[in-house]
C-alpha cells in the first residue's frame, strides 16, 4: 500500500480522541504488570518474614555465621587439586562440593558430546548394522530412568569386583627412550630406501613398481631387524621393564600418576607457543587463502605445533617426567590416582543417558540441512569431505546448540543423584552432612539451589555466545 | 528415595515459610487427631523395627508406646514415620513428627541451634568400630588408610573424623543417607571398616551375609547417649515426654512391672508406689493428663527393665547386657528423678 504523505500527516494533525487512562490498553498493561509485580513481592516479603520469625520461635540459628566455623568431617574425594581437611570450614565443605558437582558434570558433558555425535552419525549411517545398532543403544538407553543406570554402574558392575587385594591388574611396559628413538630414527631411514628401490627408481625407469603387500612385509622385517640389532649393540631393549600399572577391584581404578619434574616447564611453555603460533598460522593461512587461493595444511602444521613441538623438547629437555606407581600398602592401594567407583558410575551413567539425547539432536540436525546443500556443493566441484566440514556441519550446527545447551544443563542437575550412590557433590555434601551438622536447613537449600541456578546460567550464557558465532551471518 | 528425602526438606522449608507455628498445644493437637506422631528409624533392630506381622517394636519404640499409654491410656495409638539420619532433625522441627524417638545422640548443637530438647537417655552407648575378621585387625589405631563406611548426618561421621584425626591416621569416608546402603557397602567389601554406636553395630551384624566373620573392636571412641526429642517452645510436651520415660525408669527400680503393677495398685501401702500408680496424689494432673497416666505406661509396656530385656537385653538376638544402662542401684547410670 503505498501511502500518500499528506494524508499520513493529516492522520497524526488529528489525533483519535484519547481514551479514558483506565481504558487506555497501554496504561492497564502496565497497572496489571505493577500489580502482579507488587503482589510477588508482598507473597516472597511475607515467606521470608514468616520463616525466619517461625524458626526464632523454635531457636533455629539462622544466618551465615556457619560457613567460617570448623567443619569437622571429612570429605571422600576432592577434585581441581582442592586439599580440605577436617580442619577446614563450612564454607569450604560447599567450595569441595562444589567442585565435585563442575568436576563430574565436565566430564559428563566432554563424554556425553563426543560419544552423542558418534551415534548421531551413525545412527544416519547407510550400513543397515551400523544404523541399526545406534537406533537400539539410543532407544534403549534413552528409556530407562537416569537413576536405575547409576544404580546398575554401581551395584551390578562395579560392586562385585574383587577387593584391592584381589585387584585385576594390567601391566604396562615402560619403553626405553634411548632405544625407541634410535631404533625410530634408522627404521625410518631404512623405510625410505626400500621406497626409493622399490617404487621410485622402478617408477623413474618406467617399471612396474613394487606391489604394496611386499612392501609393507619388506617394511615390517627391516624394523625387527633393526629393533634386535639396536638391542645387542647397547645392551638393553626396548621394554625397560614390565610395571603393574592399572588396578581395578571394588575401591575403584588406581592409575598411574604423572609427576613432572624440574625443567618440566619448559614443555608446558612449548605447549603454550605452540596453541599460540598455531593461532596465527591459521590467520596467516586464511588470509592467504583469501587472497591467493592457494591452501596450506593447517591442521598438520597446528598439529606439529601444538604436539610435536613439546614433544621434541621434552625428549630433549631429558623427559622431565616420571609416574607415580599405585602399591598395596595395608588395606588399599596407595600412591598414584584413583577413580572411586562411585565417581566412575555417576560418570558413565550420566554420559551414556545423555550421550542417547544428544544423538537424536545430531541426527535431526544433520537431517535439517535439506539434500539440495550437497547436491549444490557437489555441483561446485565439493569433494565429500570439504562438503561435510564446509557445508554441512556448519548448517546443522545452528540447529544442533539450542537443544544441545539444555541436554548439558540436564546433565548438570541430574548430576545431584550422586548422593545416592555416595559421591561427595554438593548436595552430599553440602546440603547433606553440612546440612545436617548445622541445622541450618533454610541458608544452605538456598545457596545450594544458588549454585544450580548460577550452573545453568553460565552454560546458557556460553552456549548462547557459541551459538551467535555460529549463527548465519546474512551478508 | 532422593525423592522422598527432597520432598522432606521441602515440606519442611514450605511448612516454616508458611506455618504459623503454634507455640504450645502438641497435647491437645495429639488429643485432636487422635494418634502420636512418632519418629524412628528406617529399620534397627532392637531400637525401632517392624516384626513379622508389620508392627513396629524396639526399646525405641516402647518410649513412644509409653507415651501414647499416658495421653490416651492406649498404647497402641501410635502411628510411625521411619526417617533416615538425615531426614530426622527437619521432620520433627516442621511438625511431621510430635516426638523423634530414634537412636538419637543428645549433643549441644542439637539441643540448642536445631531447635531442640532431648527428654532424656533411654540407652547409653558409645561409638565403636566393626571390621572383618580375615584382616586381621585387633585395634581401632591400626586403622589408617582403611576406607570406612558410615551414614550420612550422624554424630558418628564427626567422631571418625576426630578420632582418625586425632592419631594422625588417614581414611576415606564413604558416606551414604540409608543405613542400609551403608551395611550393604560394607558387606559387598566397598569399605574396611563399618562404624556406628554399639548397639548399632550388634543391630545391624545381624542383617550382614555372615554375622560371624566380623568383629567389633574394642575401642570406644565416643560418647552416645540416645535419647527422645521434642521440639523446643512446648515445656507441657517436654514434660510428658520426660517424665514418661522417668516413670517407665523408676518402675523398675521400685520392682514395678507388667505383671504386679495391678496386684500393688490394690495392695501397696507404700507411699511412693501409690503416687506411682495415681492412687495418691495428682502427679497427673500437674502433667496435663489424667491420674493413672504412669498405671497405664507400666500396665501396658512395662517398666525400663522389661522393655530392655525384650528388645535389646542378652536373650535377644542383640545380646546386649545392662552394664551402664542398668540401674543405679546396680551401679549404672538409669537414674529417675522421683515423681513426687
Ligand atoms: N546416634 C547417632 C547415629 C544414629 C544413626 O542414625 N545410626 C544409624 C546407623 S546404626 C541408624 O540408626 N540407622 C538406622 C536407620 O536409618 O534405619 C546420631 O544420633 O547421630
Amino acid at each position: 500500500m503505498a501511502a500518500d504523505p499528506k494524508q499520513v500527516s493529516a492522520d497524526v494533525s488529528v489525533p483519535p480522541s484519547k481514551p479514558a487512562f483506565w481504558n487506555d490498553p497501554a496504561w492497564r498493561a502496565i497497572f496489571f504488570q505493577v500489580l502482579v509485580l507488587v503482589g510477588v513481592v508482598v507473597f516472597a516479603a511475607f515467606l521470608v518474614r514468616n520463616t525466619l520469625h517461625n524458626m526464632e520461635s523454635r531457636g533455629i540459628s539462622s544466618g551465615f555465621d556457619f560457613l567460617s566455623k570448623t567443619a569437622g568431617f571429612s570429605i571422600g574425594e576432592t577434585h581441581f587439586g582442592i586439599s580440605y581437611t577436617e580442619e577446614n570450614s563450612y564454607g569450604k565443605t560447599f567450595i569441595v562440593g562444589l567442585m565435585n558437582t563442575i568436576w563430574v558434570s565436565m566430564w559428563g558433558v566432554f563424554l556425553a558430546t563426543i560419544l552423542g555425535f558418534i551415534i548421531g552419525v551413525m545412527r544416519l549411517s547407510t550400513n543397515w548394522l551400523v544404523s541399526k545398532l545406534a537406533m537400539v543403544y539410543i532407544e534403549t538407553i534413552r528409556n530407562i530412568p537416569l537413576l536405575l543406570q547409576i544404580f546398575f554402574w554401581y551395584f551390578a558392575i562395579l560392586r562385585p569386583l574383587p577387593g584391592p587385594r584381589g585387584s585385576i591388574q594390567l601391566s604396562f611396559p615402560i619403553i626405553n627412550f634411548t632405544h625407541l628413538i634410535i631404533t625410530v630414527l634408522v627404521s625410518a631411514a631404512a623405510i625410505f630406501l626400500l621406497w626409493w628401490i622399490g617404487v621410485k627408481k622402478r617408477y623413474d625407469a618406467d617399471q612396474k613398481a613394487m606391489p604394496l603387500w611386499m612392501l609393507v612385509i619388506a617394511s615390517v622385517v627391516t624394523v625387527l631387524i633393526i629393533g634386535n640389532v639396536v638391542s645387542l649393540v647397547t645392551g638393553f631393549g626396548l621394554v625397560a621393564q614390565w610395571n603393574e600399572s592399572f588396578f581395578l577391584n571394588n575401591r575403584g581404578l588406581s592409575y598411574p600418576q604423572p609427576i613432572p619434574e624440574e625443567g618440566f616447564a619448559i614443555t608446558g611453555w612449548a605447549v603454550a607457543i605452540g596453541v599460540v603460533a598455531a593461532f596465527f598460522v591459521r590467520r596467516w593461512a586464511k588470509k592467504r587463502q583469501d587472497e591467493t587461493g592457494e591452501q596450506f595444511p593447517v591442521f598438520l602444521a597446528s598439529l606439529g605445533l601444538i604436539i610435536g613441538l613439546p614433544l621434541v623438547i621434552f625428549i630433549f629437555s631429558g623427559l622431565p617426567l616420571h609416574f607415580d606407581y599405585p602399591k598395596l600398602t595395608g588395606f588399599n592401594f596407595t600412591g598414584g590416582s584413583v577413580l572411586t567407583p562411585e565417581f566412575i558410575s555417576l560418570l558413565l551413567a550420566l554420559s551414556f543417558y545423555t550421550a542417547s539425547f544428544i544423538a537424536e539432536i545430531v541426527r535431526a540436525g544433520i537431517n535439517a540441512v535439506s539434500h539440495g546443500q550437497t547436491e549444490a556443493a557437489r555441483a561446485v566441484g565439493l569433494r565429500a569431505n570439504p562438503i561435510l566440514r564446509l557445508v554441512i556441519i556448519p548448517q546443522a550446527l545452528r540447529v544442533i546448540i539450542p537443544p544441545l545447551t539444555s541436554q548439558y544443563l540436564n546433565l548438570t542437575k541430574n548430576s545431584s543423584l550422586a548422593a545416592a550412590i555416595a559421591y561427595p557433590d554438593i548436595v552430599l555434601v553440602f546440603a547433606g552432612t553440612t546440612l545436617m551438622q548445622t541445622g541450618q536447613a533454610v541458608e544452605i537449600i538456598a545457596m545450594t539451589m544458588a549454585v544450580y541456578l548460577t550452573l545453568s546460567l553460565l552454560i546458557s550464557t556460553f552456549m548462547n555466545w557459541y551459538n551467535e558465532k555460529m549463527a548465519l551471518v546474512e551478508r | 528415595m532422593k525423592l522422598v528425602n527432597k520432598l522432606a526438606v521441602s515440606a519442611a522449608l514450605v511448612s516454616l515459610a508458611f506455618a504459623s507455628v503454634t507455640q504450645a498445644g502438641t497435647l491437645d493437637d495429639i488429643r485432636a487427631k487422635g494418634h502420636l506422631q512418632c519418629g524412628v528409624s528406617q529399620g534397627l533392630p532392637g531400637f525401632s523395627n517392624p516384626d513379622q506381622s508389620g508392627n513396629w517394636v524396639g526399646l525405641d519404640v516402647d518410649l513412644c508406646r509409653a507415651v501414647a499409654a499416658a495421653v490416651f491410656g492406649n498404647a497402641n495409638k501410635v502411628k510411625y514415620s521411619p526417617l533416615s539420619a538425615k531426614e530426622r532433625f527437619t521432620a520433627l522441627q516442621s511438625g511431621e513428627v510430635d516426638i523423634l524417638s530414634r537412636n538419637t545422640t543428645w549433643t549441644l548443637v542439637r539441643d540448642t541451634a536445631l531447635g531442640l530438647n532431648f527428654a532424656g537417655v533411654n540407652y547409653y552407648d558409645g561409638q565403636g568400630f566393626m571390621v572383618r575378621k580375615d584382616l586381621g585387625v585387633t585395634s581401632a589405631k591400626q586403622l589408617a588408610g582403611a576406607a570406612v563406611c558410615v551414614n550420612i548426618g550422624t554424630t558418628t561421621e564427626l567422631n571418625m573424623a576426630d578420632f582418625f584425626r586425632a592419631n594422625n591416621m588417614n581414611y576415606k569416608p564413604v558416606v551414604f543417607e540409608k543405613a542400609d546402603e551403608v551395611v550393604a557397602a560394607y558387606d559387598s567389601g566397598r569399605c574396611d571398616v563399618y562404624t556406628t554406636d554399639r548397639s548399632g553395630l550388634a543391630a545391624q551384624r545381624l542383617k550382614l551375609k555372615d554375622p560371624n566373620a566380623h568383629i567389633v573392636l574394642p575401642e570406644t571412641i565416643s560418647k552416645e547417649p540416645l535419647g527422645p526429642v521434642v521440639r523446643h517452645g512446648d515445656d507441657q510436651w517436654f514434660d510428658i515426654v520426660k517424665w514418661t520415660l522417668y516413670c517407665m525408669v523408676e518402675a523398675e527400680e521400685y520392682g514395678l512391672s507388667s505383671k504386679n503393677v495391678d496386684e500393688m495398685k490394690s495392695k501397696t501401702s507404700n507411699p511412693q508406689i501409690k503416687r506411682h500408680v495415681g492412687t495418691e496424689g495428682d502427679m497427673g494432673k500437674s502433667l496435663g493428663l489424667p491420674n493413672d497416666w504412669c498405671y497405664n505406661v507400666v500396665k501396658q509396656v512395662g517398666n525400663y527393665g522389661e522393655s530392655y530385656d525384650k528388645n535389646v537385653g542378652p536373650e535377644t538376638s542383640l545380646k546386649l547386657s545392662r552394664g551402664v544402662n542398668a540401674q543405679w542401684t546396680d551401679g549404672g547410670l538409669q537414674y529417675a528423678m522421683p515423681i513426687r
